[in-house]
């Protein structure tokens, strides 16, 4: 739909007829236009390379061509023809098929049901035909080189092994686009050549890949042309082995980050929390840092690098297995949330939802909750010292509700993000740990989200901020932290810090 | 008539009154302030049980064990009473709710230390808390002339028009209440039911939250467990069978989620009366016996389905309230 788009898409492209073709596609929720006009085809044999920073649109775009989500905007067209998908069901029968990052199948199943799970063949009285599937997931195993049983529970397989039963599935149904989550998150380099190998054997069959993944050299190895996306958008696309990697980070970062951020420059001041060899059994080993008074620092990486397993492991909600952590610079140690909240150290999750709040209890009780020792009296809830607290913080965050005592479930999304906020707040923390802090809201929310992380740093909170998004690390940290599969990758200062040594830090294309 | 519908408790208050005036039509007496303390005084003992049940319901869990944990109280203060005919009432009292407690704490532990699903831990505790009833009596009764006239006389002492049993209840109400809404405690067992990561992320133990639970729900549990064997007038191993799932009926009839984090109170006593009116109206009003546990059932259903529509409806203002903001950005 966009020039640039239809430009770059269909002149890279061979002129065989895609087997999928989205057009001009838009996908907007409450808030956030999730997808802007995003063209994209998809040709028999290829692989295509879907790129973009978390929050770009990827996932909405699979669930699109999933049938999970009925965009707004644009059309679909399988083998030239227009088509809706009214459900998942609909795009299964239309040939186009998903393997997720985290399979979605059965640990108590055998192999076979899980393959057949859905569409399993009748016997002739409309019985499940076990005999049949046996036999049938046989051969589709064999297909992928593997001589898995059939009738053995999926439990007892390794992650590895699981991707070959999804794929299996997935060509159980006869499958002609093939959707692969980034399925080398959890695998080991062996099992990425064989990945990779049975990605081939699905290319000599004609099937058209899409491919999703953040780590440039497999995609370089793997991929035949790329579609980088950002905010939305796709930003550009043609043949992967003619672009270098430097043009796809470009592409995926896009603008000059450093002008649209509020942060202000900050009084950066002496050391607050002190971090040596903080270590977890399995999690994440030997990160050391300082974090300083008036201080925000960036903690960049993939998914499933152990920045927010770090991030909970200094708020206590899990033991570390050596290290140590010293506050204004006496030794603390930290065995749980309470003793973490105690000392002054807070930890705003993720997930707002999940880890957040109790959607059924008033909002001043949900601010209050990690502060009831402060507003109780004598061991006694004390429900005027509740409501102070959160009046004071509701006025502060600017936080629209009718009234304080109505359940935090009726807000909207970006008045919840503001109860979680304002809950941490009274507090009064020291240090303050931010997980993915605009993670799926809006632009405009996100420039006062950012704003006001800025003016807690001014006013002498140290911010330590766990973020995927490369503009956000780069316009707001004074310092970035990088992680890799559980270790350090460098520690890096805000002055000339590009994109480019960030993504090689996190990637390991040093 | 909204506004009405939405506040449960009160719908449910005048679903009371609507049964209690309905049965007074083919019954003389049954509206009358007498019947009504006694209907009360019948009651009492499953509203002590049911707030026991309400405070591990409001954290995510359940105690299956409450019934076998009062039988088996019972019995070990019955026989105490009879052994030792010179044990002060008040120690005997005592030592129902320590001994609940203990059992409720053991329900507890596991729960919190070894992380058994509660419906296990309980289902597991009730046999062996039945079984240590029999163990511990032999499979004997204790019968009226064995106990004390005091073990047996004040609970049923009148103070104010109303018996000392049906005072106990009420306190326990005002106590139970003031625990839920005015300590960390109580607040505590709300956030770790409504949403336990988010509890455990705002510094809650949540397990040791269902924890003291149980312990408060054992607790009450023993002190029915006196209550009982008084009122009755005998222990055997088989008191109060099955009782632990009206306690529950009363919780889900109330309004308490069985999913937890969400309870009055208010709701609970009134869900228990509920099932007292029915359980004294039917006889009265000449309905069998066998027919009454079909009919208190299909009421168990009745407000269970009433619940999972009231959480449906709450689906929908969701869903409105995002309509319009998405006409909005479209």
């Amino acid at each position: 739909m966009t020039a640039q788009a239809s430009k770059i898409g269909t002149g890279a492209l061979p002129a065989d007829t895609p087997i999928l073709e989205m057009r001009g596609i838009s996908q907007v929720f409450p808030g956030v236009k999730a997808l802007d006009g995003v063209s994209i085809a998809l040709h028999p044999g290829q692989v295509t390379a879907l790129i973009g920073e978390n929050g770009a649109g990827k996932s909405t775009l699979v669930k699109i061509l999933t049938g999970i989500y009925r965009p707004n905007e644009g059309e679909i067209l399988v083998d030239g023809k227009p088509v809706t998908f009214a459900n998942a069901q609909a795009a299964i029968h239309a040939g186009v098929t998903a393997i997720h990052q985290e399979t979605v199948l059965f640990d108590e199943l055998t192999v076979g049901e899980n393959i057949f799970l859905g569409h399993a063949p009748r016997t002739r009285f409309g019985l499940i035909d076990w005999r049949q599937i046996n036999e049938r997931s046989r051969i589709l195993m064999q297909a992928l080189e593997s001589d898995i049983d059939p009738t053995t529970k999926l439990k007892d397989f390794s992650i590895a092994q699981r991707h070959l039963v999804a794929i299996a599935r997935a060509l159980s149904v006869e499958a002609r686009i093939v959707i692969m989550d980034e399925p080398t998150a959890a695998l080991s380099r062996k099992e990425i050549d064989d990945l990779f190998r049975i990605v081939e054997g699905l290319k000599r069959q004609g099937k058209a890949i899409l491919f999703i993944s953040h780590k440039f050299d497999e995609l370089y190895e793997i991929a035949d042309n790329y579609a980088v996306f950002r905010d939305g958008r796709m930003v550009g696309s043609g043949i992967l082995k003619e672009t270098p990697q430097g043009e796809i980070v470009r592409l995926m970062v896009g603008r000059d980050v450093h002008d649209v951020f509020p942060k202000m420059p900050a009084v950066i001041g002496p050391s607050v929390l002190s971090v040596k060899g903080y270590s977890h059994e399995t999690e994440f080993r030997d990160i050391s840092f300082d974090l300083r008074r008036g201080e925000i620092l960036g903690v960049y990486g993939l998914i499933g690098a152990g920045r927010s397993e770090l991030g909970q492991s200094l708020f206590g909600m899990t033991r570390p297995a050596a290290g140590s952590l010293s506050l204004e610079g006496k030794p603390i140690t930290i065995s749980s949330p309470a003793d973490a909240i105690a000392a002054g150290i807070v930890y705003v999750p993720e997930e707002r939802g999940r880890h957040g709040l109790a959607l059924e209890m008033p909002i001043y009780q949900n601010m209050s909750l990690p502060s009831l020792i402060r507003t109780s009296l004598a061991g006694f809830l004390k429900t005027t010292n509740e409501l102070a607290l959160a009046r004071r913080y509701a006025e502060r965050l600017d936080l629209r509700a009718a009234a304080l005592s109505v359940p935090v479930g009726t807000l909207s999304g970006g008045n919840q993000q503001k109860v979680v906020i304002g809950k941490w707040l009274a507090t009064a923390p020291k240090v303050i740990i931010l997980d993915e802090p605009t993670k799926g809201i809006d632009i405009g929310s996100k420039a006062a989200v950012h704003g006001f992380i800025s003016e807690l740093a001014g006013e002498g909170l140290s911010i330590i901020m766990i973020s995927s998004e490369l503009p956000e690390i780069l316009g707001m940290s004074d310092r970035v932290l990088v992680m890799r599969e559980g270790l350090s990758a460098g520690l890096y200062e805000r002055e000339g810090l590009s994109a480019e040594t960030l993504v090689r830090a996190a990637t390991g294309n040093a | 008539m909204r506004n009405l519908l939405k506040n449960r408790e009160l719908l449910l208050g005048l679903i009371i009154v609507g049964m209690i005036l309905g049965f007074s039509t083919r019954a003389d007496n049954f509206a009358s302030p007498g019947n009504l303390a006694n209907i009360f005084n019948d009651t009492s003992i499953l509203i002590i049980l049911a707030l026991g049940q309400m405070v591990v319901v409001l954290t995510k869990s359940i105690d299956l064990s409450v019934a076998a944990n009062l039988a088996f109280t019972g019995m070990a203060v019955a026989m105490l009473d009879a052994a030792y005919p010179g044990l002060p009432l008040a120690l005997l009292v005592v030592l129902a709710i320590g001994i609940g407690a203990m059992l409720g704490a053991i329900n507890g532990l596991l729960v919190w230390i070894l992380q058994i699903p509660p419906i296990v831990v309980t289902l597991g505790t009730l046999t062996i808390y039945r079984g240590m009833t029999f163990v511990l009596s032999g499979g004997a009764w204790v019968n009226a002339h064995q106990m004390q006239p005091d073990f047996l006389g004040i609970p049923r002492m009148l103070v104010l028009g109303l018996p000392i049993l049906s005072w106990v209840a009420i306190v326990v109400v005002i106590l139970v209440g003031f625990i839920l809404t005015r300590t960390p405690f109580g607040r505590s067992t709300y956030a770790a039911g409504g949403n336990p990561v988010a509890a455990a992320y705002a510094g809650i133990d949540v397990g040791r939250a269902r924890f003291l639970a149980f312990v408060l729900s054992g607790a009450l549990a023993g002190l029915s467990g006196y209550l009982w064997v008084s009122r009755y007038a005998v222990a055997y191993v088989d008191i109060a069978i099955g009782f632990e799932l009206d306690s529950v009926a009363a919780n889900v009839i109330g309004g308490v989620s069985i999913a937890g984090g969400i309870g009055t109170v208010i709701g609970t006593v009134l869900g228990a009366l509920f099932l007292g009116v029915i359980k004294n109206a039917l006889p009265v009003i000449g309905i069998s016996p066998f027919a009454q546990m079909a009919i208190s059932g299909i009421v168990i259903v009745l407000a269970v389905v009433f619940n999972a529509r009231a959480e449906r409806r709450k689906g929908r203002i969701i869903l409105r309230d995002r309509a319009p903001a998405s006409e909005v950005s479209a």
